[in-house]
């Protein structure tokens, strides 16, 4: 494998990761974030201090980024859940530029020079780089995946489901509100923080601006794009919002419009994205299965 | 007395929809509340159920004082409601839909003898257990709205306006399905609807509701005979 395709499918699997997490938030709890960044920021901040500054190894610190990314997923969903809609937008989109604001303030986190000297992860004594890294990225992205589908059979995945699909109804059926909405919060964003984790490891050197607003709007625009609430979406949109600006590299100027137009044209005529029940594409996956089975 | 409600009040931006209302449901009981477009039915069942907050008075469930409790915890009390149109998961599967219901019984109650029983009761959802609920009629979203909330064996059914938007052939058929569930399998149902006379007809008591108060009750037979409910909501 060439060493650009390995580096493109690594950020496209970090992506996904990251993807996957707001997914539970958007897609099957119903939460609109637009502040996704800022917990793939803070995963990606904390992994790279705790690895510079304290010396800790990239395994031995995941379990602490992962639990600082729910805990502040804990205080800054708990007042955001309270409200709907556009003011969770707002809100969302205040927490990405607070987040990104502190991390280009604080002397502590590097300011506007980034946080750099970021050791490679070592597994079992071998320093993992291009391939090797790309195996462990699918890896957790596979993980991520599983969590992903064990949730949607899950009851807790039902509560969130439900509360996405009628919030009030939900909550007549004995299903706290506040609870779920949190938990499925919580749950993406521990699932950012594991990107941005693999993310700090993999650039060696970050910034703030790695973790700004544009990036939120991706990745919303990957599970826009893929099919929000679907368990392939956000994969499927990942990579193709990643492989898309290599293939029309001489397009680069244009990008931001590119996406921009990109959005417009899903949320009018496939609101549900690539993967979501009725779409162009679903409807010619069943008509071929459909048409398997005639042929059998 | 199951449930007792006491000089309930609900406003919206100061504006009063219920004053001071009172009445009661007794265990085993149908009980209809029936009033014009706009005397409040709907906002009297929506305080009961703690779907909007009630501005005054007490609501007492069960023994214990729900009235401030959030409606996901008086609906752990066994209090289910039919909401207005239905208000299924669209995005759901009929079967996940009635799972939902059940949310957090797993441990009280049998859950695959509940489905069987409900799918007889309505075999139309059997048939359709694993379309998404949105592509059900208008008629299969309410039977599926009544399942929903009887999944979890509910002590008390709210029903509101369950006729709005079916056809007269259906409402006759869910009117029954309500009857049948009151006198053979023992729920108490507080009725709320503007048809007043097809509900009347299955119920034991009614109340009559007016700009917000109720302006007259008593045992439903003799609310069928009171020349001034026929009159005014009876049509005849």
């Amino acid at each position: 494998m060439s060493t650009y395709f390995v580096t493109i499918s690594t950020f496209i699997a970090i992506q996904a990761i990251v993807a996957y997490g707001l997914n539970i938030i958007v897609g099957y709890a119903g939460q609109i974030s637009l502040g996704h960044a800022a917990f793939f920021g803070i995963g990606a901040y904390t992994a790279g201090l705790l690895s510079t500054k304290a010396g800790l190894s990239f395994w031995a610190a995941l379990p602490i980024v992962l639990l600082i990314c729910g805990a502040l997923g804990v205080i800054l969903g708990l007042p955001s859940l309270r409200v709907r809609e556009d003011f969770l937008a707002i809100t969302t989109i205040g927490i990405n530029f607070i987040v990104e604001a502190v991390f280009l303030y604080v002397p502590f986190f590097g300011g506007a020079m980034g946080l750099g000297g970021i050791p490679k992860i070592v597994f079992f004594g071998v320093r993992l780089k291009g391939e090797s890294l790309l195996a462990l990225c699918l890896v957790c992205l596979a993980f991520v995946i599983l969590i992903c589908w064990w949730f949607t059979k899950s009851w807790a995945g039902l509560g969130c489901r439900a509360i996405a699909s009628d919030e009030t109804a939900a909550s007549s059926m004995g299903i706290s509100p506040v609870r779920f909405k949190l938990l499925a919060f919580v749950l993406g964003t521990v699932i950012a923080g594991l990107g941005g984790a693999l993310y700090a490891h993999r650039m060696g050197f970050i910034t703030p601006a790695d973790f700004g607003f544009p990036v939120s709007t991706m990745m919303l625009s990957i599970i826009v794009l893929g099919g929000m609430g679907t368990l392939w979406g956000p994969l499927l949109g990942a990579i193709i919002l990643g492989a898309l600006p290599e293939v029309f590299r001489p397009l680069a100027d244009y990008r931001m419009l590119l996406y921009g137009a990109l959005l417009l044209l899903m949320v009018r005529f496939q609101p549900g994205g690539l993967l979501g029940d009725a779409s162009v594409l679903m409807n010619l996956l069943k008509r071929m299965k459909g048409g398997d089975r005639h042929a059998g | 007395m199951l449930l007792s409600v006491s000089d309930l009040t609900v406003a919206y931006a100061g504006v009063e929809a219920v004053s001071g209302v009172s009445f009661s449901v007794g265990e085993g009981e149908l009980v209809s509340i029936i009033g014009a477009n706009g005397a409040g039915k709907t906002s009297i069942l929506n305080a009961v159920m703690g779907l909007i907050p009630s501005s005054g008075g007490r609501i007492e469930f069960d023994g214990t004082n729900v009235t401030r409790l959030p409606s996901h915890l008086r609906a752990r009390r066994r209090m289910r409601i039919v909401p207005e149109r239905a208000r299924v998961f669209a995005h759901l599967t009929v079967r996940e839909n009635l799972l939902v219901g059940a949310y957090g019984l797993r441990k009280a109650i049998d859950l695959q003898k509940k489905l069987e029983w409900l799918y007889g009761f309505f075999p139309v959802l059997e048939e359709r257990s694993a379309q998404l609920a949105r592509t059900l009629s208008g008629g299969e979203q309410q039977q599926l709205s009544i399942a929903r909330a009887l999944i979890s064996d509910p002590k008390l059914l709210l029903v509101d306006e369950i006729s709005m938007g079916l056809m007269p052939k259906l409402v006759e058929t869910v009117f029954e399905a309500l009857r049948d569930l009151n006198r053979e399998h023992g729920i108490t149902i507080l009725l709320v609807e503007q048809n007043a006379l097809a509900s009347l007809r299955i119920s034991n008591r009614g109340y009559v509701l007016e700009a917000g108060r109720i302006a007259l009750e008593g045992n439903a037979d003799a609310l069928v005979r009171d020349a001034g409910v026929r009159e005014a909501y009876l049509g005849i």
